[in-house]
């Protein structure tokens, strides 16, 4: 058999120009949307949008909450994204400071709770829904390292706890920045560093990712993970035997928001899916996994939830958590970065 | 023009046919010059100066490494790089050492399979073992206890998840190394009635020094550049490599991954160079003369070496068998039945289902065009008679690759092709950039196979070919390409399996248009969904293994047919 190369040659460039083709063929109405919504959610909530919008695509790039502000931010001379669906709340207001967002009004957000839209007429970003932290606690491995059911945070800093705690990296994690946001809150400023000290000495390792910290807990990597509910009422519905604590002191939450990046040049289906955004089919589908949703009424209590989650969120101070998170991570990650995980 | 006088050979063909040749041949050797400085030289350029600015691009000298030095939870990290990686080496070394000895200098049974198995890590991506040590020594481990209640995450998991998968390259050089001995020194020695220790430390280790010292270099560099075990097994001990990631990826801190970058880049460099060096001073062990040593059994010897091979191939089987099976366990640990729920990768991180064909269709496309690229280049390097300079520039540049960190070529790929200024910025964030960034990546191997099996064919081809009046290309085709199909078949499996396993260039470089596999795997790991991050590597593996299959069947067929002038 003779190879002929020719024939080797023409077979490259036909692979080099179909893949140009593919390429041209896919530029037809794409939303590039960035979010840190679960990635399990997505596919359905862009099917919801589709099923209004079919000639819209809908093209997710999916980080950890911290990520995805910092890539926001890095892109500021250039975006890539057109709309932020599903972003924290405190990225969202600092994102708006940095004049990185296109003030919309999307038609029907005067229902929304108005808690949860931008005060500023016409609002720069929405709301969707409340994410609130958790501790999950793995029963049978609790037991097993003879561990008492922690009832608070300031429990979690007692010796017993020590290597046996696993919490997200603030950076990185929406999670993680909500759960320090509201300890410099509750405790004051001292008393939260303070308090933070404490729990770094029974920290087993930071995580990049929120849901990390319970998904290990849920497997028994680790006996507690500090997460949010939603994560931790899904991998107890999976079968992972998890009790959800509710810290008596109170739990920090961060809310999940919607806007337009200005510079966009899809702005009408940007647009629609704004319009899309706060509907209140699209607020019924949030409720699958969120207690508290921006559309009143509509909030069904959530399948394995904890009780008394709902009045155990803190008044949070959006605006402080948005001004201060620059320096409130950088001195985070002064003092206890060394055990994070890559990333 | 003087060398082309001098030439006798292009002297014979007339003239209006040695013009066109000769502008074919240096256009060529133009055009793959100009390609290794797009693909290599230019964006390790971009990297360095990007170091020493801030981030509006102001030159800063070295304000960034100031910073960094300053900064202890980034320096620490060179300490940590360097300390897995040289405790990683000496296991590697050790154990490689006796594995190859077993296999090329005893007479015990099974060598075929444990040569074979040895080789199963090369098939899946650095972060499989990091997945599967968790099931093995985590908190719900089947073998914790031999941890002794250290905790996996960290520095034992590095350093044992690194000795997994380099294993096989350090073997594959030991082997070489030890099969060419004379057989004659082993007769003096006897003679001399040297003790058999003796004999080891005087003759075998001698003999195969410039194998070991190639070896000791090759996973070190493996080790400190590699950033799948440390990423997924890693825990808090941070390494330089992960610190790049953590500053671009978690920190949009482009100017600091670029000091860490060069951090990275001083030991692989060094190692590089100091290996070359030291190569250089290997004089021909085997002398015409030479008797090529036999093993006699030996009993007791044969038998402790297929039992130490057999621990060692059952352990690599392990950890491969076990991610096989942590793909398969329903909720790890507490319902352990089995099924296929973790292979749907739409409900996860990473691109699902369409990762894998990305990953499919990339590293096809490399392994066509890379193969094509590099040995098109490596013939005109090896045998072009013209422009002399330009060739040894290309041979240099070549080189280059096997020096430079996935992850420092990925990043120096953002600064260079995310410049709105580059020409080039349209293969930004697309398929094209992924395989460009790769084919540069794992360049210099298949460049140095492919001169290998190009020296093997006597330059005489190319003088009768000339003579009679035949234009280079054609002797291309008709006789260097198929004389050298076992070796253009080889480094097109050699690039198409890298490609699918790698994640460090890319890592920085896919888009969500262009998700792969290999990346997915890391996300998955990454949110938690272990499970499905093990399902998607081992569908790394099997890809990878079907095209190792496919490929040792064709490459018998084709042999017989193009290879048959080999024998007599």
């Amino acid at each position: 058999m003779k190879i002929d190369i020719t024939k080797y040659m023409t077979t490259v460039a036909t692979f080099a120009l179909a893949g140009g083709l593919a390429a041209n063929a896919a530029a037809a109405e794409t939303l590039t949307v960035y979010t840190a919504v679960e990635a399990e959610d997505l596919a359905k909530y862009a099917a919801a949008f589709n099923s209004h919008h079919p000639d819209i695509e809908i093209k997710w790039v999916r980080d950890s909450t911290g990520i995805v502000t910092a890539k926001l931010l890095a892109e500021k001379d250039n975006p890539q994204a057109d709309v932020v669906w599903g972003l924290a709340g405190t990225s969202l207001i600092l994102l708006k400071g940095e004049g990185m967002l296109e003030p919309y009004a999307p038609n029907g957000v005067k229902e929304l709770d108005p808690k949860f839209v931008d005060s500023e007429v016409p609002p720069s970003w929405v709301g969707m829904d409340a994410w609130v932290a958790s501790v999950c606690v793995n029963i049978p491995e609790a037991e097993a390292a003879g561990l008492p059911m922690p009832a608070s945070w300031k429990d979690l800093t007692k010796p017993v706890y020590k290597d046996q705690v696993i919490m997200p990296n603030p950076a990185s994690s929406g999670t993680g920045f909500l759960d320090v946001s509201s300890w410099l809150q509750m405790f004051g400023e001292e008393g939260g560093w303070a308090y933070m000290d404490g729990l770094h000495a029974n920290i087993a390792r930071y995580t990049h990712s929120g849901s990390k910290p319970c998904k290990l807990a849920a497997a028994g990597e680790i006996p507690i993970g500090i997460s949010f509910a939603f994560r931790g009422a899904k991998s107890k519905a999976a079968g992972a035997p998890l009790e959800i604590v509710v810290p008596s002191e109170g739990v920090g939450w961060d809310m999940e928001a919607a806007a337009i990046i200005k510079g966009t040049d899809a702005m009408d289906s940007a647009k629609k899916l704004m319009d899309f955004i706060v509907t209140k089919e699209a607020n019924e589908m949030y409720n699958a996994g969120y207690a508290v949703v921006a559309y009143p009424g509509v909030a069904k209590p959530v399948e394995h939830f904890p009780e008394g989650l709902v009045d155990a969120m803190i008044d949070n101070d959006f605006d402080f958590a948005a001004k201060n998170r620059k320096s409130i991570l950088a001195e985070w990650q002064k003092r206890y970065d060394s055990k994070s995980e890559a990333k | 023009m003087t060398d082309a006088t001098l030439n006798p050979v292009s002297n014979r063909g007339p003239r209006a046919r040695f013009n066109l040749e000769a502008w074919v041949m240096r256009g060529g050797i133009a055009i793959a010059g100009l390609f290794l400085i797009v693909a290599v030289i230019l964006p390790l350029y971009a990297m360095l100066s990007k170091s020493f600015e801030d981030k509006d691009g102001a030159f800063i000298g070295l304000t960034n490494y100031v910073a960094y030095f300053d900064t202890p939870s980034l320096s620490y990290s060179i300490s940590n790089s360097l300390t897995v990686s040289i405790v990683a080496t000496i296991i590697v070394i050790t154990l490689a050492f006796a594995y190859a000895y077993a296999i090329t200098r005893t007479c015990m049974r099974f060598k075929g399979f444990f040569r074979l198995v040895a080789l199963v890590p090369i098939l899946a991506p650095s972060l499989l073992p990091g997945i599967s040590f968790i099931y093995m020594f985590g908190k719900k481990g089947f073998m914790r206890e031999l941890l002794m209640g250290e905790p996996i995450y960290g520095f034992i998991g590095i350093v044992l998840g690194s000795s997994f998968w380099t294993f096989p390259h350090a073997l594959l050089i030991m082997i070489t190394a030890l099969s060419l001995s004379d057989a004659r020194l082993y007769e003096a020695a006897e003679a001399l009635r040297a003790s058999k220790l003796r004999t080891f430390f005087t003759v075998t280790l001698p003999g195969a020094k410039y194998g070991v010292i190639s070896a000791i270099f090759v996973v070190f560099t493996l080790v400190i550049t590699d950033f799948g075990v440390p990423k997924v097994i890693g825990g808090q001990y941070s390494v330089l490599a992960t610190d790049i990631y953590k500053q671009v990826i978690g920190q949009q801190n482009f100017q600091m991954g670029a000091v860490v970058s060069v951090m990275l880049l001083i030991p692989a460099v060094l190692a590089f160079t100091v290996d070359r060096l030291v190569q250089r001073r290997q004089v021909a062990l085997l002398s015409a003369r030479a008797v090529p040593y036999a093993p006699k059994p030996s009993r007791g010897r044969d038998i402790g070496a297929l039992i130490f091979c057999s621990v060692m191939a059952g352990m690599l089987l392990l950890v491969l068998g076990v991610a096989a099976y942590a793909s398969l366990v329903k909720f790890w640990p507490y319902n352990l039945s089995l099924g296929f729920t973790h292979y749907n990768f739409e409900i996860m991180d990473g691109g699902g289902w369409g990762a894998w064909f990305n990953s499919m269709k990339m590293a096809g496309l490399t392994a066509l065009i890379g193969t094509t690229l590099v040995f098109t280049v490596a013939y005109l390097v090896e045998k072009g008679q013209d422009a002399r300079f330009g060739r040894v520039v290309i041979q240099a540049m070549a080189m280059v690759p096997l020096a430079v960190p996935g992850m420092v070529l990925g990043l120096a790929y953002i600064f260079f092709f995310n410049n709105p200024a580059n020409p080039l910025n349209g293969i930004y964030a697309t398929m094209a950039i992924l395989v460009l960034s790769t084919v540069a990546h794992f360049y210099t191997v298949a460049h140095l196979t492919a001169v290998t099996a190009l020296k093997q064919i006597d330059g005489e081809f190319e003088s009768v070919s000339s003579s009679l009046k035949v234009p280079f290309w054609t002797t291309f085709r008709r006789v260097t390409v198929p004389v050298c199909q076992p070796a253009i078949f080889s480094m097109a499996v050699y690039l198409f399996m890298n490609a699918m396993t790698t994640v460090s260039a890319v890592v920085f470089l896919y888009s969500p248009d262009t998700n792969l596999a290999s990346v997915a795997v890391m996300n998955m790991d990454d949110a938690g969904d272990i499970a499905p991050a093990a399902a998607m590597a081992m569908m790394i593996v099997y890809t990878n293994l079907t095209v190792v299959l496919i490929y040792g069947l064709l490459s018998r067929l084709v042999e017989k047919r193009t290879q048959a002038w080999r024998q007599r």
